[in-house]
């Protein structure tokens, strides 16, 4: 098993899939699901290796770091991987019932598939990155994959919002390429390991680090730099906001949080302060526009900027269970707004609009996707024993514990928040509405992958000891440097 | 002020006047021209900090990066003026709307 090249299969796999839907477009979803299953398979075997074997670091073509790129999987880029390959297949089993029937034709499946792949391939490719540049690739290949799949919706919404995408993709990718530069320039290498030996505090660093974290806010799209995700979220196939939501914002927070704790640990704490701070604006901020939104997929991308505010209250807390607590965050959202925007694609399948006033009755047609709902909403709001739960536990632990009390307060009250706005969507979701709609069976499969995503999300609560283990694998939380 | 510095310098310039063109511009193309023109100052940045010590032979491996990184920036470019005409055909103007939904 040892001698098997997972961290390279990780990457080609999905790639090879991609091109293969590309060619034979009409046997496009049997081989996207076999790419994603194998896809899953494999990243379980390198979980197996990492697991086993410790950290690993894998020279491609034995070319090693100066020159060659080198690839790199610890816990914490195996818990990426893990989550991509969890939600990759609920989302990929999902997209095959949805573009099949649905009122996209079969022109707008044939692309779905290859673009989603090769997405899949630049997320996998940027968890197993071991050097900043390489970072920079995979985060722009990962960025035009997005912008294409927000474009396949068709129609001018959809096309603008793909628009105003790219260009605040690539405007984040330049400021944190420039970061780069500076950094090459400082200390001649990108390799982040190598970076954490050699790095301390100049003009040029404090200058890198804070183009970097600009244009990472901007792809995380952290309050007030969330402009641009609502409409995007939102006016994307359901399927694709799941992505997006889920993935696709997690990938530049990943390279944000492993920047933070190995190239810069000398940032100060104002600077921490002033995420958390931003990070309780998008708490509150996205909670209460989440309640004023008329239009279902709207609210739920809202709930995502607030969802993405809990993430940075880690930062002023600085301590291993805030940086797990914010983690577990970020799983537990994935699930859950995944299995909440596949709830809302059923819907809007169903009954052709996604008007929160006028869902009437819902429940009775389409019962699994709104237990499914509801279950991500348990999750978002954070009761227990859902994953949200564990996560604010451990957020709330590590402020009381910090002597930071008032991060616990954004937690409670943010968690407020979101009940207020699923309770609403349940209760409309009950009552009869005046306008009749027309009505059109959903598939079997995106009301089951829908629920499921949802139950796990739920689950993950449970999985918590697990979980919590992986992480101790290799930098950043290994024990050597626990504290 | 040695000419490496001196180029490091014009590319941060190139990089803020593209970022300002990219606020201030409402037209797309100009906006993508913008985008252009602060990827190209961030790449004068790279190769002109390739210069370590005054008479050495640069450091190769920032170029490399260049090349990289103006291949990104040839597909992107690609991405984004096909987009522009889509949003032309879809809304009438190669424009973003203020708000985009209601």
């Amino acid at each position: 098993m040892s001698d098997i090249h997972w961290p390279v299969i990780v990457i080609l796999l999905p790639l090879a899939g991609g091109v293969a839907c590309f060619l034979w477009p009409r046997r496009s979803v049997l081989l996207g699901l076999l790419t994603a299953l194998g896809v899953v398979a494999c990243v379980a075997g390198l979980g197996g290796q990492v697991v086993e074997q410790g950290a690993q670091r894998y020279a491609v073509g034995g070319w090693g770091a100066p020159l060659g790129i080198d690839l790199y999987a610890d816990g914490l880029s195996l818990l990426m991987l893990t989550v991509t390959a969890v939600v990759g297949l609920g989302i990929s089993v999902y997209s095959s019932g949805y573009f099949e029937r649905a009122r996209y034709g079969q022109d707008r499946a044939r692309h779905f598939w290859p673009v989603w792949l090769f997405l899949w391939t630049a997320l996998n490719a940027l968890f197993l990155s071991a050097d900043i540049f390489n970072l920079y690739v995979t985060l722009e290949l990962l960025g035009l994959a997005a912008v294409a799949l927000v474009a396949l919706a068709g129609g001018a919404d959809a096309v603008s919002g793909a628009m105003r995408y790219l260009l605040v993709s690539l405007l984040g990718s330049l400021f944190y390429l420039l970061g780069v530069a500076l950094l090459y320039h400082s200390f001649g290498s990108v390799d982040i390991a190598i970076l954490a030996q050699r790095v301390e505090p100049s003009p040029a660093v404090w200058a890198a680090m804070g183009l970097m974290i600009v244009g990472l806010l901007l792809k995380t799209a952290l309050f007030p730099l969330h402009f641009w995700l609502p409409s995007v979220h939102a006016s994307a196939p359901a399927p694709v906001s799941a992505l997006l939501s889920a993935l696709v914002v997690k990938a530049s927070f990943y390279i944000l949080l492993r920047l933070w704790l190995e190239v810069f640990p000398f940032a100060n704490a104002a600077l921490a302060q002033l995420l958390g701070l931003l990070g309780a604006a998008a708490v509150f901020w996205g909670g209460f526009q989440a309640l004023r939104q008329t239009r279902l997929k709207m609210l739920i991308a809202y709930s995502t900027v607030a969802q993405l505010g809990y993430l940075f209250l880690a930062f002023p807390l600085a301590s291993i269970t805030g940086w797990t607590g914010a983690l577990y965050m970020l799983l537990s959202h994935a699930a859950a707004k995944t299995a909440m925007f596949m709830a809302a694609g059923n819907i809007l399948y169903f009954g052709g609009h996604d008007r929160i006033a006028d869902l009437d009755r819902v429940v009775q047609r389409l019962p699994l996707t709104i237990t499914a709902f509801a279950l991500a909403g348990i999750s978002i709001m954070g009761l227990p024993p859902s994953g949200g739960f564990i996560a604010k536990w451990l957020l709330l632990e590590t402020a009381i514990r910090s002597a930071q009390w008032w991060w616990g307060g954004v937690l409670i009250l943010g968690g407020l928040l979101s009940a207020a706005w699923v309770f609403k969507v349940v209760g409309y979701a009950f009552t009869r509405s005046e306008v009749p709609h027309e009505a059109r069976a959903v598939p079997a499969t995106m009301e089951w992958t829908a629920l499921l995503m949802a139950v796990l999300a739920i689950l993950l609560g449970l999985f918590a000891p697990w979980l919590l283990a992986l992480l101790e694998i290799g930098s950043p939380f290994g024990r050597e440097n626990a504290g | 002020m040695n000419p490496a510095f001196l180029y490091a310098l014009v590319g941060v310039g190139l990089f803020t006047l593209g970022l300002y063109a990219l606020i201030v511009h409402a037209h797309l193309l100009r906006k993508i021209l913008a985008i252009n023109v602060m990827a190209s100052g961030v790449f004068l940045v790279l190769v002109a900090l390739a210069t370590r010590t005054q008479g050495a032979a640069p450091d190769p491996v920032p170029h490399a990066m260049v090349i990289t990184g103006i291949v990104v920036a040839v597909s992107a470019t690609a991405l984004a003026l096909a987009l522009m005409l889509r949003v032309r055909a879809e809304t009438g103007r190669a424009e973003l709307a203020e708000e985009p939904l209601e």
